[in-house]
């Protein structure tokens, strides 16, 4: 099933808003209005986005501690997550999660986890979860290359498999376990191939072509719905940044400058996405101005998120339980 | 269960520990049919009247992938249902560790309150089996140091019963640590499918006015023993159980300290920075003028659990060391 027209220029838009979003977030962090660490999606914004069009409103999320562009490509608001990023009160998680953890709860993400592998499980159990309830719900479990060597994958995709749950693995593959290639750590470097061993089929998609991500993630969205069970996905897809703005790294660098080049000369998604959609007839124009509304709501986040207040230090023992407990909040150290 | 004891709140059925952990689970699993059941070999040590009774999908078999299996309840929980995780031996909890505290615990904080994590983890605590270090754990000092999760560790049928129930009943991760050497254990236990023990109360097993016993899991079985020779000299011990052990119900430990003068902490955990050691913490910080001696702590020591019963004998307190200790006490 191909993209509709609505859902083609939506693609376009949330690609760019992802990429926007970065952009302004690794400035504001360089120039120390965010704190903490700052892991872009820039360069990775066509595997994201493809694979959350497949889904539906309803529909479950997991992802990473490279969590901006997920929330972004469900659809999410970017007031609360730059708010977010600043540790402000009006963040999505109230200040409390901070760039690693942008779950966004009304656009389906249950967890952004930091570490990795730890989402894979718990999009497992989303799935379970569906099927005990009896909806056609669906879970799509964002996680990249090095997540692929923990044990957490291999013990939940066995168990998808067994019970058929549905769930669509979707591996980022960025080619870099921060500095560590695929080549250096996977027996199987076709991280694929590896769904064979769980027998679920497992498919690799180029991760900077839209079209593609969401072709495969439509496709296993349509299985899992139908009670076929999980499907694995590799998109392959490419880092433009380093692991995280301003990590300095020493010695013989683990890629090359012209690596990167080529990436971001002839592999940009949103190029790429650009120039189908003009292929597809559809006006420079109207890009432009989808252009424009995304770099003014980015503003407008930025905006937003300055002027939200910090959170109050009274605040400190909130979201820690459902009903607050005598103790813990009442022994504060002198 | 009939209709004349639903009707009647307070009756009774002699029953085993064990029995009254399967009744809870029958119960609540009749109650609500967002409970599930997740763990290995469930049908093993009474499960089987579980899997009996509800279908496949209500109790999950899991094969041997704790750490994952533990993740799998976690996204279940917070998607709507509330799994009770049976983790078995309470060493595998290590292997569970990371999801129930980087997720379980986490969640509810990190997401700033948008997800709730209503799951309980249960494990057994074996010692004295013969069992060697690796199944004979008590790892329940290791969770206390960790927000977000409420732990319990009652010693009574009744007392697991009601806390069990109200652990699926919570919104928040519940860590349920049995102690095996109970699970033979009988005692009347309310039939009432609505009794409740509540989490982060204390009870008093046996009052007195001498000296503040408290014991955890199987210690307050051996506490109560020798607290019954103490009473036929008449040394009058009060004995308490915490029940949970976090939120620890300090109130009623100070209190009691403050009538007794005298505290003695008594727990199979090994000694460095087990529960013991926190109470008497709290007690030396919020209660120092009120003791009369220095506190007692009867734990077993900073060893491995070894495999030869000749060894394994010695680790633990018994009745004759807490009395020894009483009468230095006083």
């Amino acid at each position: 099933m191909a993209l509709t027209e609505a859902q083609k220029r939506e693609s376009y838009r949330r690609m760019v808003r992802i990429r926007r979003f970065e952009e302004e977030g690794t400035r504001l962090y360089t120039a120390g209005k965010i704190p903490g660490a700052y892991h872009a999606s820039i360069g990775q914004e066509a595997a994201i986005v493809g694979a959350c069009m497949a889904l539906r409103n309803d529909d479950f999320m997991t992802g990473t501690h490279r969590s901006h562009g997920h929330p972004i490509g469900k659809g999410a608001d970017l007031k609360a997550l730059m708010a977010e990023l600043m540790g402000k009160v009006t963040g999505i998680c109230k200040g409390r999660g901070g760039s690693m953890h942008l779950a966004d709860k009304s656009v389906g993400i249950i967890g952004e986890s930091a570490i990795v592998g730890g989402g894979i499980p718990l999009a497992t159990g989303c799935g379970l979860s569906a099927k005990v309830r009896g909806t056609d719900q669906v879970t799509l479990c964002f996680f990249g290359d090095g997540a692929v060597n923990q044990g957490t994958f291999h013990e939940s995709l066995n168990m998808a498999s067994l019970w058929k749950l549905p769930v669509i693995y979707l591996c980022e593959n960025n080619g870099y376990a921060i500095t560590t290639s695929v080549a250096r750590s996977h027996g199987q470097p076709s991280i694929a191939k590896r769904a064979d061993a769980y027998g679920m089929p497992g498919v690799a998609v180029d991760g900077q072509d839209l079209r593609a991500v969401f072709e495969a993630t439509n496709e296993a969205a349509q299985r899992a719905r139908h009670g076929d069970g999980p499907t694995l996905i590799e998109a392959k897809t490419y880092r433009f940044d380093e692991h995280q703005v301003g990590l300095f790294i020493q010695g013989t660098p683990y890629r090359s400058n012209e690596e990167v080049e080529t990436h971001q000369t002839h592999r940009d998604p949103l190029t790429l996405y650009r120039r189908v959609l003009e292929t597809e007839g559809v006006a420079n124009a109207e890009l432009a101005i989808i252009e424009k509304e995304v770099a003014e709501a980015v503003q407008e986040a930025i905006r937003f998120a300055d002027a939200s207040p910090m959170p109050d230090a009274g605040t400190l023992y909130d979201f820690m339980y459902s009903h607050p407990l005598h103790d813990a909040a009442a022994r504060v150290d002198a | 269960m009939s209709a004349i004891e639903k009707s009647n709140a307070k009756a009774q059925v002699r029953a085993s520990y064990l029995d009254a952990l399967v009744q809870a689970q029958i119960e609540e699993l009749e109650r609500d049919e967002r409970v599930i059941l997740m763990g290995e070999n469930i049908a093993i040590y009474g499960g089987g009247k579980l899997v009996q009774r509800f279908d496949a999908k209500r109790i999950w078999d899991m094969p041997i992938s704790e750490t994952s299996f533990t993740g799998v309840g976690i996204g279940a929980a917070v998607t709507g249902l509330r799994p009770i995780v049976d983790l078995t031996i309470a060493s595998f909890m290590y292997l569970a560790s990371d999801p129930i505290i980087n997720q379980a615990a986490k969640l509810r904080f990190m997401t700033g309150g948008q997800v709730q994590v209503p799951i309980v983890f249960r494990c057994c605590m074996y010692y004295g089996a013969g069992l060697a270090a690796q199944h004979s754990d008590r790892p329940y000092p290791l969770f206390m140091n960790v927000p977000g999760l409420k732990i319990l560790c009652p010693s009574t049928p009744a007392d697991v019963k009601g806390l069990l129930k109200s652990a699926v009943r919570d919104d928040d991760p519940v860590m349920l640590f049995e102690d095996t050497k109970l699970w033979p254990t009988k005692d009347q236990v309310p039939t009432d499918i609505d009794y409740l023990v509540p989490i982060g109360k204390a009870d008093i097993k046996r009052p007195g006015k001498d000296v503040t016993i408290v014991a955890i899991g199987a210690a307050m079985r051996t506490t109560l023993e020798a607290a019954e020779t103490l009473a036929k000299d008449g040394i009058s011990v009060e004995a308490i159980d915490p029940r949970t052990l976090k939120p620890l119900d300090t109130e009623t430990i100070l209190n009691s300290v403050a009538k007794t003068g005298r505290l003695m902490l008594v727990e199979n955990a090994h000694r460095i920075c087990n529960v013991s050691a926190e109470i008497a913490a709290v007690v030396s910080e919020e209660a120092f003028d009120t003791l009369k001696k220095p506190i007692v702590r009867l734990s077993a020591p900073d060893v491995h659990v070894p495999f030869s019963p000749a060894l394994e004998s010695l680790l633990f307190p018994t009745s004759e060391k807490i009395i020894a200790a009483v009468r230095k006490l006083l």
